[in-house]
């Protein structure tokens, strides 16, 4: 145990922390929305993610850019993000909305268990990853660098970058649209109407299957964004990426209380957070460790988790 | 009605897929028996192709078949076959493949297992079986002292490379305060040992991190880099993990220098890294620079891969050039195969070869040269560095 | 609900469900004699090979077929174990491969001369040591978390085996990646005095997983059908309700909990024994979903349903090594686990109760079917 290691770069570690905290809040967002209304916990959404991140860089590659070019103008660079934005939230949405269609929708019409929803989640997933896998011969895919970190706020030896900056206002403010969305707007109700009694919504005149079909894109909406931040954080993507991050975002989405929105955020900020830190303290090893016997711990005191579940009853 | 309809199609469809891949298993088997005594056999490649740890495994199965593809040109025809069995690099699933491999009698040797960890696993198998194996990579030194008959190492071994990256570090890069991290890999956490033993008490910090593809954000393993005040740093690893690292110290303002062991001299590094952060980034890797040895390799196997050749291609390459010019001298049974090895000297295109009673390189044979890596990406001699 | 179960509907005679109810018809001795045929049959799997025109189709091509019998033992060996928190007892665990890891570790550590224990014990004396570990651990990680429930109980048991694993790659004494290296082979002599359990053929590894598996099935279906077996279903159906009538559920989640976790020790016991080797990269989070995703694809709650779901997921993936696709002649087995992830989720699309589901599942689904909203 390094104590004194920590206290020293304490305001560090919360900083990066906080930067893949709000990576992880953006990707839990998709496991709770779909949680929230299904309540299943949808395995597929670490590719949804995966597709995203290559999606961006492919549109990057069309403009001649790879992992060794030099960081182009801020124009250029705004636009870039901007496209590749663009195209990773078409990916990762349509990805989500396929996973729907071929692997949860055939089910959802005979009222299956939910075991085997989790199953068919499972069997996409793989099916995904892998066939990109394949595709990919199992490399690294680099990333262009389009953002040159640079320290914008220096306080002692933590210092803050412009990229960490960048990721977590966008993640703050996806959040602030989408609870707006949820809880302001026409859709949003249905969804909350769905979510609290899909029988009760049906009657009332909610259309199901495009609710749900509504909730899937939304989450690979956010998923989508979360991977350009990830794409331009940790600049290389992998077959594997999304499951890895994928577990995290769950934890992250159970620890907030899954199915509530608000959860996502605190307990994908908390968790990039905790994990700097039992990295710090313990070593980079049990980083992972850290967070899952965290995640234990408040559940035996907290059993919904932090903030407790419910998409429905989440109050403007 | 339409269930039923929809269940019938399905279950037609799997049968058709099950008859389909049945249908080609029968001509899987087939080879060039040709007339030409030497010929029909095989050298077989046993190691990851798929899995976590495929791009390494798939580096080296590329070196492999170059060199037997280049055999068979020269004779213009089939001559020896590939055969490749994907173990993927996991000790769990090694054993049933290697059982299948001993089964093929017509394969006289084995270029592999490249990892320490499945060499333990299947190597008992290949032994009891006679079938001679050369590793390319597998680098853990107690694989030596099973008194395996058939094995043999075309590298040197961890206790080789890792004084020579410690005396790199202390005499050319001449590092005052160094911070020592691994991937917790047998390969990666050996290395890095053998150099905080070198280094003694100029180690300022450590850590470990997850292997290849299991971390991606590196971010407290940085900060406890800036925070050691080190100048240099040592990873044992491969080299996703290096890469990344290199990228995210540099993006968080760190200019020391990185070493890393062979596992990361690759291409890859780079693709991870960028060309700019990989600037001046050392590999020490106990092979020579490839252009001494004269020879087309680098070209052929870009040309042959449209990939540049990555970390162990060329001692992969060489390995099996042994087993060919070993069919070449007609030693056409695994016993003679195993013979011929023990007395062999060859010179190859990444070191000369030449192996000792337990199936290492001969110690005087070794050579650890230090590589840097350039604006261009490539890791480009730099010296040799002595071992002890 | 009762009215689905007297009058069968013209929907329910299903293949399977017609014979099976047609075997349950039988005399007792018809009911034996069949059983015990299947039994033998079983053991003979390993010469599938020698069965003209249809033996070869079978067959694994990339790896040799006793090593792949013996892969789908011990994988139907930790779906039945599975099957008793899962089926049984309703309880969603993610994180299996980690008793699996328990068993392997303690027989590695009571025997390989790499362990820090220096004890050396031959494999036979470390069994039921691993087993007992297996389900203190078991008990240990039931105790806090049975109170949670559905989907959290989930990712904490998925959390728990990610932390066993943590510790197996980055403790001193679990050796890591470096692992632990002769650990000893099961006992006995061959009549011309080699060892029985060599390294060369795995035939005899697979009976001795088959028996276990037997022995397993047993204590298994004993249990179902006790007490035990009754107040799970109580629990799976409906916890509070159950709890009301006097279950004790923690109790019994508890069992659940304990005799999957030994089963699934056991699982680790047959693999180190075979194996000789190994170190902390067996146990990744993918192996407990597979079995997982194999336990729901063969019948969750069905015994010839886990255990035909358990062979599939380590048959499947295996046979598709070294074959090659018709179209363009490249290697299929990069692509197995892809065609394996399109085949779960077609199997679960036109079968959503698993392929041998259990009777009264079965019946419950066709009721959920009538009841599902139109949309």
């Amino acid at each position: 145990m390094n104590f004194s290691g920590l206290i020293h770069n304490f305001g560090p570690l919360t900083v990066t922390g906080l930067a893949q905290g709000a990576i992880i809040a953006l990707f839990a967002l998709g496991y709770t929305l779909v949680y929230g209304v299904l309540r299943l916990i949808n395995f597929a959404h670490s590719e949804v993610f995966l597709l995203g991140t290559y999606a961006s860089i492919i549109v990057w590659g069309f403009f001649g850019l790879d992992q060794n070019s030099p960081t182009p103008g801020m124009f250029a660079v705004i636009g870039l993000i901007i496209l590749g934005m663009v195209a990773a939230v078409v990916a990762s949405g349509v990805t989500a909305i396929g996973v729907e269609l071929i692997a949860y929708r055939p089910l959802r019409r005979r009222n299956a268990p939910k075991l085997a929803f989790l199953i068919t989640a499972i069997g996409a997933s793989l099916a995904i990853s892998e066939t990109v896998g394949v595709i990919t011969g199992r490399n690294i895919r680099g990333v262009p660098r389009l953002i040159r970190q640079t320290d914008v706020v220096v306080i002692g030896n933590t210092h803050i970058t412009n990229l960490q900056i960048l990721i977590v206002v966008l993640a703050l403010v996806m959040m602030f649209l989408l609870d707006r969305f949820i809880n302001r707007s026409r859709l949003g109700r249905g969804i909350r109407a769905v979510a609290q009694n899909p029988d009760s919504a049906a009657l009332m005149g909610v259309n199901q299957g495009r609710v749900i079909s509504l909730v899937f894109l939304l989450g690979g909406l956010m998923a989508g964004i979360a991977a350009v931040m990830y794409n331009l954080k940790i600049g290389v993507t992998r077959f594997d990426a999304g499951f890895l991050l994928g577990i995290e975002a769950f934890t992250a989405a159970v620890l907030g209380g899954i199915g509530n929105l608000r959860g996502a955020l605190l307990g994908g900020l908390l968790l990039g957070v905790l994990q700097n830190y039992g990295a710090g303290l313990f070593g980079t090893e049990w980083l992972h460790a850290v967070s899952f016997v965290l995640l234990v711990v408040i559940l035996l005191f907290r059993p919904t988790g932090l903030l407790g579940e419910s998409l429905g009853r989440a109050r403007a | 009605m339409r269930q039923v309809l929809a269940r019938a199609i399905g279950g037609v469809a799997l049968v058709g897929l099950l008859a389909g891949t049945a249908a080609c298993n029968s001509d899987s088997g087939s080879g060039g028996d040709s007339a030409d005594g030497n010929c029909g056999f095989k050298i077989a490649y046993f190691g990851a192709l798929t899995g976590p740890a495929a791009n390494l495994g798939v580096n080296i199965e590329q070196g492999y078949e170059l060199a037997i593809k280049q055999y068979n040109d020269k004779k213009g025809s089939d001559c020896i076959q590939v055969a490749k069995f994907d173990s993927q690099g996991d000790p769990g699933v090694a054993p049933g493949v290697a059982r299948n491999l001993v089964s093929d009698t017509k394969i006289l040797g084995i270029v592999g297992p490249p990892f320490s960890g499945e060499s333990e696993a299947a190597d008992p198998i290949f032994e009891e079986a006679g079938i001679p194996t050369v590793t390319p990579a597998a680098t853990r030194v107690s694989l030596s002292a099973n008194n395996w008959k058939t094995f043999h190492r075309a590298v040197a071994n961890d206790d080789a490379q890792g004084p020579a990256a410690g005396n790199y570090i202390k005499d050319v890069l001449k590092a005052e305060k160094v911070f020592v991290a691994d991937d917790q890999s047998a390969y990666g956490a050996g290395l890095a040992d053998v150099v905080k033993q070198t280094l003694g008490s100029s180690v300022v910090g450590t850590d470990k991190t997850e292997g290849d593809g299991k971390q991606t954000d590196f971010s407290a393993t940085v900060q406890k880099v800036i925070a050691s005040g080190a100048t240099a740093m040592f990873y044992g690893g491969y080299y996703q993990n290096g890469g990344l690292i290199r990228k995210q110290l540099t993006s968080a303002g760190w200019k020391g220098t990185l070493v890393g062991g062979d596992g990361m001299k690759d291409p890859g590094f780079t693709k991870a890294a960028g060309n700019s952060a990989a600037i001046g980034t050392v590999v020490t890797c106990p092979c020579s620079p490839p252009e001494k040895a004269g020879g087309s390799f680098v070209k052929d196997y870009q040309a042959e891969w449209n990939t540049a050749a990555g970390t162990y291609s060329d001692v992969a390459f060489d390995a099996a050039n042994i087993f060919l010019q070993g069919i070449d001298q007609g030693n056409t049974t695994i016993e003679k195969m195993n013979d011929y090895l023990g007395s062999v000297n060859y010179q190859g295109i990444a070191n000369t070869y030449k192996f000792t009673a337990t199936g290492e390189l001969d110690p005087s044979l070794i050579k650890v040269w230090a590589f840097k890596f350039d604006d261009s990406g490539d890791a480009v001699a730099d010296q040799e560095i002595k071992t002890s | 609900m009762s009215s689905t179960a007297a009058t069968p509907g013209k929907n329910g005679r299903r293949l399977n469900g017609n014979l099976r109810g047609w075997f349950a018809r039988q005399p007792v001795w018809v009911r034996i004699v069949g059983v015990l045929a299947v039994i033998a049959l079983a053991y003979l799997l390993p010469y599938t090979a020698e069965i003209p025109l249809i033996g070869p189709q079978i067959v694994t091509e990339g790896i040799d077929w006793p090593s792949a019998l013996f892969n789908m033992s011990y994988y139907v060996l930790l779906a039945l174990g599975l099957n008793v928190v899962v089926g049984y007892a309703g309880l969603l665990d993610l994180g299996y491969v980690g008793f699996f890891a328990v068993g392997a570790y303690t027989v590695a550590l009571l025997t390989s001369p790499d362990s820090r224990l220096g004890t050396e014990w031959p494999w036979l004396a470390a069994v039921p040591f691993a087993i007992a570990v297996a389900m203190i651990s078991g008990l240990i990680l039931g105790w806090p978390t049975l109170r949670l429930r559905g989907d959290y109980l989930a990712i904490v048991t998925l959390g728990f085996a990610e932390i066993i694993r943590i510790v197996a790659q980055s403790t001193e004494t679990l050796r890591g990646d470096r692992g632990f290296t002769d650990i000893p082979h099961p006992p006995g002599q061959q009549t011309d005095g080699s060892a029985l359990f060599g390294v060369r053929d795995a035939t005899p590894y697979y009976w001795l997983g088959l028996t276990v598996i037997i022995l397993v099935v047993l204590g298994v279906r004993n249990l179902d059908r006790s007490r035990v077996g009754r107040s799970w279903l109580a629990i799976r159906e409906d916890e509070e309700a159950a709890e009301i009538m006097g279950v004790r559920t923690i109790k019994y989640k508890l069992w659940a909990f304990a005799i999957g976790a030994c089963i699934g020790g056991l699982g680790g016991v047959m693999f180190a024994g075979q194996q000789g080797f190994m170190n902390s990269g067996t146990f990744v989070l993918q192996f407990s979903i597979l079995v997982l995703a194999g336990v729901v694809m063969g019948g969750s709650g069905n015994i010839p349903g886990a255990i035909l779901g358990g062979a599939l997921i380590s048959y499947i993936p295996d046979r598709l090594r070294g074959i090659q696709d018709p179209i363009f002649h490249t290697d299929l087995f990069g692509f197995r686990f892809a065609i394996f992830g399109a085949v779960i989720i077609l199997i679960m699309i036109f079968r959503p109760q698993g392929l041998i589901p259990s009777r009264r599942r079965a019946m419950e689904l066709k009721d959920r079917e009538k009841e599902a909203a139109p949309s």
